[in-house]
């Protein structure tokens, strides 16, 4: 067990932050972090809490040297607060205070609008955490059981990362928002997390490899836009996230890509070629090509959800305000102020979709997510090279983003996966032609079964071309407790 | 309008106002000089007045009440010939920024309400002796008057013209008193306020819009008669007034003021002002002559003055200074000696007017459309009545615990006896009943309290303040409060804090700073009245406003 009644902040906690002589902060953490031990002891089954594993821990943030690999208990992690170095002379990129010194300090007129987005980004990161939380009992291989420990400590570190400004920057009612944050939890009826997204089920891998692939690129894309605030501190606390969350989406394009792998590998064994002859396929032990491209449906379209309204007056707000930018903001070549731009946005009329000019700065949430299906779009056609090189016909594909939407425009509104209005029971009929059904989910959990021999993998999924920190295959990721 | 008002003015420098003292009756004649006025652009016609004009009669009426005690009778009269008072000046209101409207009807408005008390405060009863037409804002005047006598000479009338002949309202109180003081049935009431030339003689009488009505040939005698028996009635207490001298302050130039005990501190970048108030400098009077003795000079009525004259100072002078930030510095013990003194001699003259003139002042913040916050830091004095600026304020503020190279004694918030009647607000009740409206026992709970000094623990745990910070939170917070006040539109800050700061039962009062002012606020908004064809406008070109007819 951690000592925390001595908790000594500046060894413990990793930081760039000066810590130690910060005292507001010092006492405020504190404060907090027996309630976080708590939550993470609470969290994850024990046998893992008290195993060893291989994780990279942050420990500066010199791009070269910023992680160090080593065998650690996951409670003894050493949560640090880290943030990008300063930029001289940073200013404000965008919105109405484009050009100013960027804010040190939280601006009073800007305080709660600040706070909303700080806490909603620390919500999801204990969250997808929560989702996860037994996942570690039925992990495919020691090499994927460390990958989900190490996705983990990190997602609890960018709760750290946004609790750390809450408390620093938000007074008393920063310090409120950080400790609801280990109050709501994942699914609960009392408190859950803030987005939908968040409350859903992670019941198998496959699952946490789609959502480390659709869902934590939406926390990138997040992150990226708050990278470009105003607010000087959370522009620097979230460039360093993304150089953690880099990984977490590594980690779902080649977990999918690796059961994509398998499934290819043993259909050609077997002199299989039709990939819709699923129940032959799933007989081997493997996922079919049509349900992985199910379960993509899902979990893109959950994702999609979180941009919000595609006009929305908040991001209109938060973007004028110049504590959110957008995607590449620095890149972009426009005035950064969206004066007199228009963007078109998806709209539904007279039965048809329609995409229509609205003003640019109402528009911020679709053009974000707009460049989000561009940059998920990367590794879809990736996963289609393994099949094609497999010389199997099946081609994956990014359903059209007006299916199974609740939020937004399409909201409440049946459409197939290429984007046509069907009626409802046409919808009803073909539904589980286009997402995962209980019966798809009680197969997938039949092949959920532990693998906890170092080098050897469940029957579903091939290994990596490369270990972590360039370990042979057979290394062991995890040293298991055994009681 | 841009030149900057001076509150302060004293009898040798009246150009519209005299007084005639008589024993124990006064006799204020109205008499405003046409080219007096306080800009240019207007002639103060028909005895018709603007905050000139205004600033005098508050000074009249305060110096009634500190420099001649000896007077329970004040007659209003006019001192031309066929008019009694027209009002307030309609080339003016057309030519004055909405800003200064509402400010000088604010100040107008607090003007009559203080003559109107002076009978209930200290026993100095204002008749109004009109002669004359006596109109709109003229009749205003009169109905802030105990007793309204009225020349029956089938010319002299009383009227509230302003709805028919300049589509605004008859905004310093009169809607208000017509009904609520002189209890005028509402449909009568409803006919003379649409009546341009008024009512005269019996009917003045009958519908109750004056108290008497006189005979030209017996008026002056009548009055004269009238007050001596007003006088022979009243059991004021009497004694030999004190000289009210003109304030010592100095004005920075950027805005800063510096008096004797008050500091205002401007940070026009930050759009807040700071203001201030020390704690005593002297020691409590031995004795009811001793504080005779210290004149205008005795700490609480200084203190009073000079916090006054800064509120007014801000009111018309610093529009843009959205945030006023209360603090006070000094030994809270000789605080509570002090205001102990007064009250313990409340019924001496000058010790009743100390109390009184509080009363007034803590009512002018309560409606001084500023966002207000009081910070309790340490070494500050919130005891008795200067606590009552911590529910005056919109918010408050503490200091909670030790603060780091801070050496002044630990903030504290005193309660006394001066926090539970002699300060009420304009809703008739306490500060503190008013912000304990929902646990009344609340109140009883406290006056357990009288006299502990109560760190910031408690006074969180009492409800005395908004949120105690310590050490570590305080700056930041307090910085950040106010930059998110500066940042809100002005208009719904006021609009907000008015609502919130007067909860519970309506008084004429709370009906004229709350109902008719901002009635008269929003019409001084819309362009029938003040638009280029409106009827401020138009007034006086034979041509009616342009009304636009839809109803809102
Ligand atoms: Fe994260
Ligand atoms: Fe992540």
């Amino acid at each position: 067990m951690i000592d925390l009644i001595n908790v000594s902040y500046d060894t413990q906690i990793p930081n760039n932050v000066g810590l130690s002589s910060d005292k507001r902060v010092l006492k405020a953490l504190e404060k907090w972090h027996p309630g976080y031990i708590n939550w993470w002891n609470d969290l994850i089954p024990q046998n893992f809490q008290k195993s060893m594993v291989y994780l990279r821990t942050a420990v500066s943030v010199d791009p070269k040297g910023w992680a160090k690999f080593d065998y650690v208990k996951m409670p003894e992690y050493r949560w640090g607060v880290l943030l990008a170095p300063e930029v001289e002379g940073r200013v404000i990129p965008c919105g109405e205070h484009m050009g100013q010194p960027a804010w040190q300090e939280v601006p009073g007129e800007y305080r709660n609008m600040l706070k909303r987005l700080i806490v909603i980004q620390g919500d999801t990161e204990p969250g997808s955490v929560e989702q996860q939380r037994f996942l570690g009992l039925t992990a495919p291989s020691l090499y994927d059981m460390r990958n989900l420990f190490q996705v983990n400590v990190e997602e609890g570190r960018h709760l750290w990362a946004m609790v750390y400004l809450l408390q620093k920057y938000f007074g008393k009612d920063g310090r409120e928002e950080a400790d609801d944050l280990l109050v709501r939890s994942s699914g609960s009826e009392e408190a859950p997390r803030m987005l939908g997204a968040f409350n859903e089920e992670t019941p198998d891998w496959l699952s946490f490899f789609m959502f480390t692939y659709f869902t934590d690129r939406d926390g990138k894309m997040q992150l990226e836009s708050l990278a470009q605030s105003g607010f000087d501190p959370l522009s620097r606390t979230c460039r360093f996230m993304l150089t953690e969350e880099a990984h977490h989406m590594f980690v779902g394009e080649t977990g999918v890509g690796r059961t994509i792998e398998k499934t290819c590998e043993v259909m050609n064994a077997n002199g299989i070629t039709d990939p819709y002859d699923i129940d032959k396929i799933r007989d081997l032990g493997v996922i079919d090509l049509p349900t992985i491209q199910k379960k993509l449906n899902l979990h893109y379209t959950l994702s999609l959800d979180l941009f919000g309204q595609e006009v929305s007056t908040n991001a209109a707000n938060a973007f004028n305000a110049g504590i959110k930018g957008r995607y590449m903001e620095h890149r972009l070549k426009d005035d950064h102020q969206l004066k007199n731009d228009t963007y078109p946005v998806w709209d539904f009329v007279d039965g048809k979709l329609v995409r229509h000019e609205v003003p640019a700065l109402t528009a911020i949430n679709m053009r974000l997510r707009d460049d989000y299906t561009r940059d998920a779009a990367g590794g879809v056609g990736r996963w289609n090279k393994i099949i094609e090189k497999a010389g199997i016909e099946f081609e994956l594909k990014l359903p059209h983003e007006s299916f199974h939407r609740q939020i937004g425009v399409f909201s409440g509104k049946t459409f197939d996966p290429d984007g046509n209005l069907l009626s409802g029971e046409e919808y009803d009929k073909r539904k589980n032609d286009w997402l995962p059904t209980h019966a798809d989910g009680d197969f997938i959990q039949s092949l959920m079964k532990p693998v906890t021999e170092p080098g050897q993998f469940a029957s579903w999924i091939a290994p990596p071309k490369v270990g972590i920190d360039n370990k042979p295959g057979d290394f062991e990721y995890v040293k298991l407790y055994m009681a | 309008m841009t030149k900057r008002i001076d509150f302060q003015t004293n009898p040798s420098m009246y150009r519209h106002w005299r007084v005639d003292y008589d024993g124990d009756v006064a006799n204020l004649t109205m008499d405003v000089d046409e080219n007096g006025g306080l800009f240019d652009g207007y002639q103060l016609k028909l005895n018709s007045y603007d905050l000139g004009v205004d600033i005098e009669l508050a000074d009249v009426v305060q110096r009634m009440r500190f420099e001649h005690p000896e007077v329970k009778v004040v007659v209003m009269r006019s001192g031309k010939d066929k008019v009694f008072c027209a009002g307030a000046n309609i080339r003016m209101l057309g030519g004055a920024s909405h800003a200064h409207k509402v400010n000088f009807c604010k100040f107008t408005n607090e003007t009559r309400n203080t003559f109107e008390a002076a009978e209930a405060d200290s026993g100095q009863k204002y008749v109004a002796a009109v002669k004359g037409a006596c109109a709109g804002g003229g009749y205003e005047l009169a109905l802030a008057c105990n007793h309204i006598m009225l020349v029956d000479d089938s010319t002299s009338s009383v009227a509230l013209p302003e709805v028919p002949l300049l589509a605004v309202l008859p905004g310093t109180g009169g809607l208000t008193r017509v009904t609520d003081k002189r209890k005028v049935r509402r449909d009568l009431a409803d006919i003379f306020c649409s009546l341009e030339e008024g009512i005269k003689g019996k009917r003045a009488k009958q519908w109750r819009l004056v108290d008497e009505v006189v005979a030209t040939s017996k008026f002056d005698e009548t009055v004269a008669e009238r007050a001596k028996e007003f006088a022979a009635a009243s059991d004021k207490a009497t004694g030999t007034g004190i000289a009210l001298n003109p304030l010592k302050k100095t004005i920075d130039d950027n805005g800063s003021i510096h008096y004797s005990l008050v500091e205002v501190d401007v940070d026009r970048e930050g759009r807040k002002v700071t203001i201030t108030l020390n704690g005593p400098d002297r020691d409590v009077p031995a004795s009811t002559e001793a504080l005779e003795a210290e004149g205008d000079q005795s700490w609480m009525l200084r203190l009073a003055r000079e916090f006054d004259d800064a509120i007014l100072e801000l009111r018309l002078n610093e529009m843009e200074l959205g945030l006023v930030v209360f603090r006070t510095q000094g030994d809270p013990e000789a605080v509570l000696a002090h205001e102990a003194f007064m009250l313990a001699n409340k019924d001496h003259w000058l010790a009743g007017e100390i109390l009184q003139y509080w009363k007034r002042v803590l009512k002018r913040v309560d409606v001084t459309s500023r966002s207000l916050v009081a910070l309790v830091e340490n070494g500050s004095c919130y005891a008795g009545f200067l606590a009552e600026l911590l529910w005056a304020s919109d918010r408050s503020y503490m200091m909670d615990g030790e603060f780091d190279g801070d050496n002044r004694p630990v903030a504290t918030v005193t309660l006394s006896d001066g926090n539970f009647g002699p300060f009420p607000m304009g809703n008739d009740l306490t500060r503190l009943e008013t912000r304990f409206l929902g646990e009344p026992e609340a109140v009883g709970t406290l006056k357990g309290k009288l006299g502990e000094a109560m760190e910031a623990e408690d006074a969180m745990e009492a409800g005395l303040v908004t949120e105690a910070f310590d050490d570590i939170d305080w700056e930041d917070e307090i910085r950040i409060f106010m930059e998110e006040r500066a940042s809100f539109s002005p208009d719904a800050m006021t609009g907000m804090e008015a609502n919130l700061r007067f909860a519970g039962p309506e008084t004429m009062e709370t009906r004229i700073f709350g109902r008719l002012t901002a009635w008269q606020n929003w019409i001084f908004n819309r362009p029938n009245a003040t638009g280029t064809d409106g009827a401020l406008q138009r007034y006086g070109t034979g041509v009616r406003g342009d009304y636009n007819m839809q109803r809102v």
